[in-house]
């Protein structure tokens, strides 16, 4: 894997310099990629099952004991069969999808780009690595999201998918820096070995705090979980692999990571169990009432993420397994609704619900693996979403607090569930009683296999639960919760309340689906408010913020050149200010040594040349004056065995005073150059400003009163360096990060300079701009 | 304007300048100078070209654009002390050749990193002086 993710990386920011060339049938090649890491996951499985360790750990910073670290675990492992394996039919999905696109090679290197970060987040084992590859998700999926970018909209959603996830993840951080310092190491599995050391810190609280608003703002979870039916704008392929299968899935595996060493705990409890059943409630109802196909999906993905939550909150070795079921699961069947609603949109052109009906015939391909996908979401056996109901409604009913309250939300939202996947995966196909809806477009073949493929597989995990389970279920809930859950899942265990509550979902959600009619306007009422409500107070703190920011902006930079000085030097002065100590530069005013003649003559040619400056009558006059002034500077230099600086400040004079020439005679002339009303300020300003560096200088001349660096470095110079002028030895050796640091803001500042003045000019002589 | 003496003087000045700058470059390792104040001093030597014979002449005597050189010149830093990270020491550590095998060293990295300072400090000054002398024309 620590080779696989930079590969990946590259290869992602290469395919778009591919242009045309990467289109028809290379991306199809292509895809053998993520399906050879989806094999090799399923090799590796069986080993990890029993016990075996793969890592690799080399030293990337070693004093600060960060390493480029990888370990796969079978909860990480699992994962990264789950991005492998839905990545293989999305990248050849959006190939057939986009074929003949133009943007299709961008499309698929933020694509590569966020598969290589997401295997990442699955297999990280330092917290470094695992942020990073945290945000490259963040930025890949921004990419993604907005794919579409010449539509407002797709912006808009790609922003707002950005700043939220990105800000959860400046949380991370915070949380991740706590815990490294907390437990003395970045290596995770150091970390999730470390027992109570977290969870009985002082700053407990806070690490809490912080890695749930990370995780909670990815998984979107309420509030935060505005961004993910806004980002339905992204390409249909793309939700399919972000907003079902991967990103959304990344915080709480993440939580899921971390809860040997982070739950447990009433606050955990609480936190994770109130949050993930609000998010669960409100994603099922208001996917009840959504018209628009993915939106209603999107609406449902929320409502699982809310289950998981609520699951890793209850923390007992049922909930583990039925976290890990729930979520590959919902992975499966999920990703292949999404695609089959990118197989409508494609074929009919629209997404509407209420337009959409009997379109079997036509699509019989999609129409099967929507069948199948739909029987699984809404949790009928035999399939793989009917073990995720079971087992989640087991730990549910068995919670060890509040289990009445939350098994019957959790049935309610699995009654919604039901609904949803009746409309989604059957409703399109069936119900061809006021004719179908016309088939503009065929569909290419892999369109037509990637979800049933898919599908597919939720059916054969189901039928093999027996494998599943010792292979990855039971190994993955391991990873989560120490203590093992009783093993024997299988499709058939006797009449139980569990079997009676699953009967009755879906029979309430035949139901509810039969009576649609009545039932969807009814919930629509109170869809908005989900939709829009804590987005509103989102996009209002973020007016708020932009608002505060443009009235310090004009307070700041008015234009006026005056007020940039004057408030530049005021702030600098008051820093100076605070920190002299007077007592100390008093003192120094009375050990002054006597000048040396030509050090006398080279201060009166500072201060001659500094009055001349005031009084000059010209602005061309004043720049000479101001060259008579650095002049000065640099005898007093020379004076004072600094040649280095002298030679230097001198040029450095004669440069200045042409670039002020040049800009001076660009200013506007007509007006005269007069102080008026900021005269007294001014000076004011300036006086005390003088005295201040007066008072420095004294200072600095105190011997004693710092430790010398020079020591070190006289001792050092030609020891180690090879070369007996300090200054430059610093410059080019002892310091040479820094010069090499300036050197990079100079080029910079005049590339910006040089840009800028071309543009100027392009736009004076009639030219377009760049 | 009258600039014959100007003109006449600068096309002395400027081999003598340039050769002066390469001179602080060289000596700077033992001896005041160094990469930065002899990128200015050749810097003052393309100035004094732009303002007796006009900007263009100081670019073709230049041949690359400024902000290309500055931006060489930061390679050419980055480089050196690439050198020692691929002999396994730490980035931007010092690498001295001696001539023969107990003498003190003669060449090393640093005075490549301070040509890279040079060149840069020559390409950031003429972005700004000649675009602006340009613009002002």
């Amino acid at each position: 894997m620590h080779w696989v993710i930079p590969c990946l990386v590259a290869a992602g920011c290469l395919i778009p310099a591919l242009g045309r060339w990467w289109n028809g049938r290379v991306p199809l090649i292509a895809s053998a990629v993520p399906a050879a890491i989806a094999a090799v996951s399923i090799w590796q499985q069986s080993l990890l099952a029993a016990g075996e360790v793969v890592q690799f750990h080399a030293p990337w910073v070693p004093s600060a004991g960060i390493a480029w670290a990888f370990r796969l675990d079978p909860l990480g492992n699992l994962f990264v069969g789950l991005i492998a394996g839905i990545g293989t039919a999305v990248v050849a999905y959006s190939a057939a999808a986009y074929s003949g696109d133009a943007r299709l090679p961008r499309l698929h290197g933020a694509l590569f780009v966020f598969m290589a970060a997401m295997l990442g987040i699955a297999t990280a084992d330092d917290l470094v690595v695992l942020f990073l590859c945290w945000e490259l998700t963040t930025v890949s999926s921004f990419l993604l999201v907005g794919f579409d970018h010449q539509t407002e909209a797709a912006r808009v959603a790609a922003r707002r998918a950005l700043l939220v996830t990105a800000t959860g993840g400046l949380a991370l951080l915070t949380g991740f820096v706590a815990i490294s310092v907390v437990a003395g190491t970045t290596s995770i599995s150091t970390i999730v070995a470390s027992g109570d050391l977290l969870r009985a810190h002082a700053a407990y609280p806070w690490i809490l705090g912080c890695i749930l608003a990370g995780a909670f703002a990815k998984s979107a979870q309420f509030p935060l979980h505005f961004w993910l039916p806004g980002a339905m704008k992204a390409p249909t392929p793309i939700s399919a692999y972000l907003h079902s299968a991967t990103m959304v899935k990344a915080g709480v595996f993440l939580l899921a990571r971390f809860s040997p060493v982070l739950g447990g705990t009433d606050a955990w409890f609480a936190i994770f169990v109130g949050i993930g059943a609000t998010t669960m409630v409100l994603g099922a109802t208001a996917a009840v009432a959504q018209d628009d196909l993915k939106r209603l999906l999107a609406y449902s993905t929320l409502s699982v993420l809310g289950l998981l939550t609520l699951l890793l909150g209850l923390g007992t070795p049922i909930a583990a397994r039925a976290f890990v079921v729930t979520w590959m699961a919902h992975a499966l069947y999920k990703a292949t609704l999404f695609l089959i609603a990118g197989n409508i949109d494609h074929a009919t052109g629209t997404r509407s619900l209420t337009a959409l009906r009997g379109l079997r015939g036509a699509l019989p391909a999609t129409a099967a693996a929507g069948i199948i996908a739909a029987v699984s979401m809404g949790g009928a056996p035999p399939l793989f979403g009917f073990l995720a109901k079971e087992t989640a409604y087991e730990a549910v009913f068995e919670a060890p607090r509040w289990a009445g309250l939350l098994g019957s939300l959790t049935v309610a939202s699995a009654v919604c569930l039901v609904f949803a996947a009746l409309r989604s995966g059957v409703q399109p196909f069936w119900d061809s009683g006021r004719g179908a809806t016309p088939v503009l477009r065929a569909l290419p073949i892999p369109m037509q296999a990637a979800p049933v493929a898919l599908g597919t597989l939720g059916l054969v995990a189901g039928m093999l639960v027996g494998p599943a389970e010792r292979f990855w279920i039971a190994p993955a809930a391991l990873a989560i919760n120490q203590s093992a859950a009783p093993t024997g899942l299988s499709l058939w265990h006797g009449f139980t309340p569990i079997l009676a509550a699953s009967a009755a979902t879906l029979a309430l959600g035949a139901l509810v689906f039969t009576n649609r009619a009545r039932v969807v306007p009814w919930v629509g009422r109170f869809a908005p408010w989900v939709a829009t409500g804590p987005s509103a107070i989102w996009d209002a703190g973020w007016r708020v913020l932009l608002q505060g920011a443009r009235w310090q902006t004009s307070q700041l930079q008015n234009g006026s050149p005056r007020r940039y000085v004057a408030t530049t030097l005021a702030a600098a002065l008051a820093v100076i200010a605070v920190g002299l100590p007077w007592g100390t530069i008093v003192g120094a005013v009375h050990e002054i040594a006597p000048f040396e003649i030509v050090a006398l003559a080279a201060g009166l040619l500072v201060m001659g040349g500094s009055l001349i400056t005031l009084r000059a009558p010209t602005p061309l006059a004043a720049v000479a004056a101001l060259g008579a002034v650095g002049v000065g500077v640099s005898l007093v230099f020379l004076v004072y065995s600094a040649p280095d600086l002298a030679l230097t400040q001198l040029v450095v004079e004669v440069l200045t005073v042409v670039l002020f020439a040049l800009v001076v005679r660009l200013l506007p002339r007509a007006k005269t150059q007069t102080m008026g009303s900021h005269r007294p300020s001014a000076i004011v300003l300036a006086t005390i400003g003088g005295v201040l560096m007066a008072g420095l200088s004294l200072l600095a001349s105190q011997p004693g009163l710092l430790e010398p660096t020079s020591a070190y470095f006289e001792l050092n110079s030609v020891a180690l360096a090879h070369g007996r002028n300090i200054v430059n030895v610093i410059l080019v050796d002892f310091r040479s990060l820094d010069t090499l640091g300036e050197i990079v803001v100079l080029t910079v500042a005049a590339l910006g300079a040089v840009s800028l003045l071309a543009r100027r000019r392009a736009t004076s002589t009639g030219g377009i701009a760049p | 304007m009258s600039l014959l003496i100007l003109r006449t003087a600068s096309r002395y000045l400027f081999p003598l300048l340039l050769l002066f700058s390469v001179f602080l470059l060289w000596r700077g390792h033992h001896e005041p100078g160094g990469g930065f104040v002899g990128g200015l001093v050749a810097a003052t030597a393309f100035v004094l070209i732009a303002l007796a014979e006009g900007a263009p002449s100081a670019r073709e005597r230049l041949r690359l654009a400024p902000e290309r050189l500055a931006v060489c010149g930061v390679a050419v830093a980055t480089l050196s002390g690439a050198v020692g990270w691929f002999l396994g020491e730490p980035f931007l550590t010092g690498i001295w050749w001696a001539a023969s095998p107990g003498e003190s060293p003669v060449v090393g990295t640093p005075l490549l990193f301070d040509l890279g300072v040079y060149l840069s400090v020559i390409g950031v000054v003429l972005a700004f002086l000649l675009t602006l002398i340009e613009e002002t024309k």
